[in-house]
């Protein structure tokens, strides 16, 4: 087991490594001037060449590729060209807005589908269970920024519950923050419900027909109780496993709707960043999301390799 | 029934209250404004940096230069109160105002003025307007409250110039932190910036100027056209200025909720001839393509009619400006027959580079259908602004492209001889060269009218349209400037009815 897990760190350390490497050498390739973007239509040659050298974009490419590395391996991501302030500021501000922004609608979507999905096992085959499948298959095909659209249109633009979009800052408290964070967060739950109540559904029915079941309801167990003591506990693991993989879908997800919503998530730092050429933004969150993918596999990886007890070969 | 009574008669009173409450605030006039801008600022240090939103926000209302530009265009006091300029136009003394304080408390005197100056024209300057520094010999102290600057050679922008955002005096002690930190002489100082999505400023109750009536003003950035149409119908903010989003404007100029209000920027619209590069090195080419572009049509197209027409690099509100729209009426036959005479019958191929402004994506290609009537197919190029400066304004590596040149007063760059146009002409040189010796403000916008003369006989570029400035904003709001004769939102005049 030892063996096995560092094998897997090793693993991880070199494709975050490759990973650094192929980041680098891409944006090298890229055109576009740092210096010469915050300096505009009138930058003087001179001025440009003060500002490349505190840059450090007169240095070889090499010199900045190891100076960059080196900075990583000591967990400093450098310091953002454009707004002259750490990296790792910046992304843990945008943090800030994107991870709550993805829990929320993690929490939204399991609140949403799992009673809509025992209602559905409940009443199988007659109107209940029409009209969950009938929103599970309208929310599947909908995508979120189309939802987004239509939720800005009934509670931003008719009703005026909730602001258009933006993001007012933690600073002023929870209160308002989480209100800006609830109609993207419903705008990402609601295609993650819809899939949700589905597997629960069907997750509900199948324990519904096993044994255990029947004996409960032998025994005199009301109809709601054998669903609610027996039948969801034991749904909830297939539920679950479904969960976990919709996390990286949320992640990708709230890219999206943050640009809907124009909240200052981690993916508008990133999509600002190329547009500024700020090399040293954009090279620092993709190495960051490449971990993030990376570490994830692995823990799903090592999670698998604990479960299942059989040796482990040399082919994982 | 009767623990319930208690409660009811409580709630009574606190709607009461909120309705009271609610009522009384509407009765007073709102203090706090929030503007929509598309473009969030990189940093908020308007000496370090070109991006045109560092200036929307932090112009007269968080930094003052010596001078300023009022909504009209005219050179108003800024941190110096009154001004005097020697007879040769050498030297140039500044008088400050007697309580000036910076938003952390220390004075603002002539030993600021001088580090300011002194900073922007430094080897090591990075001001992305170095050159307006260039002139300065020397800036001397001789008391706090005067600074004298004398210049090496005569220009007649100098005061323009020293009213600009690059030229916002800053204090040694909050220099190197004004990016973050931004610390001016405003009536306005910096609160707070929640990054990707808006900057607070809030009333400086020290400042020793004329006060603002508003205490608290936010600046949101909302870069998607139809995030921007959706924060304004659902009351997120007040006022959104620099909007592009033209079609949408009917709609608004429907709703009594809203005021729509066109001006005009400096944002000369051009299509950029690569003068240097065969074919547009004849100038009966670059007549011909003149010919060929109809302003009306394109206008329509592009702006919803909301712009005016240009004939040289010049904007109609200044004073000295020449109407030359005239000069080459849209002519498709005259163009062809001009092509002919320049030994292209069957006209030629070309390529246009477009930036990702949409003024630039939907003119570039009504202009590319334009020119294709007269035999000049353009193939169209989009490019993002970073490879746009790369390529085609550092590299000059280009056929044509389509730009709007928002620097006030910058009929100057065709007289830079390594600018993107690579124009040349020692006519147009003299004529600058006598613009930056002459004071008079007759003889100097007889000297413009020369110069516009000149730029539209050439045809140096396909001098298209005047930027507008478009602010949509709710009714009730006053103050908001319509024009834009620099880059700048200044609100220090804004209030609510």
């Amino acid at each position: 087991m030892l063996a096995f897990l560092l094998r897997r760190l090793a693993s991880l350390i070199v494709t975050v490594w490759l990973a650094s490497i192929v980041v680098f050498a891409v944006l090298q390739l890229v055109p576009g001037d740092p210096a010469l973007l915050m300096l505009g239509v009138n930058a003087q040659p001179d001025t440009l060449a003060v500002l490349r050298s505190q840059m450090g974009l007169d240095q070889p490419i090499l010199t900045r590729y190891l100076q960059w590395a080196a900075g990583l391996a000591r967990g400093d991501l450098g310091v953002s060209l454009t707004y002259a302030r750490p990296v790792a500021e910046l992304v843990a501000e945008r943090l800030a807005v994107t991870l709550p922004l993805a829990l929320l609608s993690l929490a939204l979507s399991t609140v949403l589908a799992l009673p809509l999905g025992l209602l559905a096992a409940a009443r199988r085959g007659r109107g209940g269970d029409w009209a969950v499948l009938g929103f599970a298959q309208l929310g599947v095909s909908m995508p979120s920024f189309w939802i987004a659209i239509l939720l800005i249109l009934l509670f931003s633009l008719t009703l005026h519950w909730f602001p258009a979009g933006g993001f007012p800052g933690w600073g002023v408290g929870v209160g308002p923050a989480l209100h800006a964070l609830l109609l993207p967060a419903l705008a990402l739950a609601i295609p993650e419900a819809a899939i949700l109540a589905r597997v629960t559904r069907t997750a509900v029915l199948d324990t519904l027909a096993e044994d255990h079941i029947r004996t409960a309801r032998a025994k005199g167990m009301g109809r709601v109780a054998v669903l609610l003591r027996h039948a969801l506990p034991n749904a909830l693991i297939p539920v679950a496993t479904v969960l976990g993989l919709q996390i990286s879908f949320l992640v990708a997800g709230a890219v999206v709707v943050e640009n809907v919503f124009t909240l200052p998530g981690l993916g508008r730092l990133l999509y600002q960043a190329i547009g500024q050429r700020d090399l040293i933004v954009v090279q620092g969150v993709v190495v960051l999301l490449a971990l993030f993918v990376v570490l994830v596999n692995a823990l799903v990886d090592i999670a698998c390799a604990l479960a299942d007890p059989r040796p482990k070969g040399g082919a994982s | 029934m009767s623990t319930a009574k208690p409660r009811f008669t409580l709630a009574a009173a606190a709607a009461v209250a909120l309705v009271a409450t609610s009522l009384t605030a509407t009765a007073q006039p709102r203090t706090d404004l929030v503007v929509g801008m598309a473009l969030e600022p990189p940093h908020l240090d308007p000496t370090a940096g070109a991006a045109g939103a560092i200036k929307e926000v932090t112009y007269a209302n968080l930094f003052e230069p010596l001078l300023r530009v009022d909504a009209d265009g005219k050179l108003v006091p800024g941190l110096a109160e009154r001004w005097s300029v020697s007879e040769d136009g050498l030297t140039y003394r500044f008088t400050l105002r007697p309580n000036a304080k910076f938003h952390d408390g220390t004075s603002a005197d002539s030993a600021d003025v001088k580090f300011t100056l002194d900073r922007a024209r430094a080897a090591d300057s990075v001001n992305a307007q170095k050159a307006y520094f260039a002139p300065i010999a020397q800036v001397e102290t001789p008391d706090p409250r005067t600074a004298v600057v004398t210049l090496s050679r005569p220009d007649g922008l100098f005061l323009f110039h020293m009213a600009s955002g690059d030229a916002a005096i800053v204090a040694p002690e909050s220099a190197a932190t004004n990016k973050q930190k931004p610390v001016g002489t405003g009536p306005f100082k910096f609160d707070r910036w929640v990054a990707g999505d808006r900057v607070v400023l809030v009333r400086n109750p020290d400042y020793d100027g004329a006060k603002p009536k508003l205490d608290r003003v936010t600046f949101r950035f909302i870069s998607d056209p139809a995030a921007q149409v959706a924060a304004l119908k659902a009351g997120d903010i007040d006022a959104f200025t620099l909007f592009s989003t033209y079609e949408a404007l009917p709609e608004f100029r429907n709703d009594p909720k809203f005021t729509v209000m066109v001006g005009s920027t400096e944002g000369e619209t051009i299509l950029s001839t690569n003068n240097a590069r065969k074919p547009f090195d004849d100038v009966r080419v670059r007549r011909a393509m003149a010919h060929a572009i109809d302003r009306k049509t394109l206008i329509d197209g592009v702006l919803y009619g909301n712009g005016v027409a240009i004939g040289s690099h010049f904007p109609p509100h200044r004073e000295g400006y020449v109407d030359l729209t005239g000069l080459y009426p849209y002519d498709p036959a005259k163009a062809k027959a001009l092509l002919a005479e320049a030994g292209y019958p069957n006209g030629f191929d070309t390529t246009l580079r477009l930036p990702p402004p949409p003024y630039a994506r939907r003119g570039g290609e009504l202009v590319a259908a334009m020119l294709a009537e007269v035999g000049i197919r353009a193939k169209i190029e989009p490019v993002e602004w970073a490879a746009w400066l790369e390529k085609t304004f550092k590299g000059k590596d280009y056929d044509l492209t389509m730009i709007a040149h928002t620097e006030p007063l910058d009929i100057d760059i065709y007289a830079r001889p390594d600018y993107y146009f690579n124009y040349r002409s020692e006519r147009f040189n003299a004529l600058n060269e006598e613009l930056n010796r002459t004071q008079d403000p007759a003889k100097r916008n007889a000297l413009y009218g020369e110069e516009q003369k000149l730029l539209a006989e050439d045809a140096v570029n396909g001098f298209l349209f005047m930027l507008p400035s478009v602010t949509v904003q709710k009714a009730g709001l006053t103050g908001m400037w319509v024009n834009r004769p620099v880059q700048a939102n200044d609100v220090t005049g804004v209030s609510w009815k």
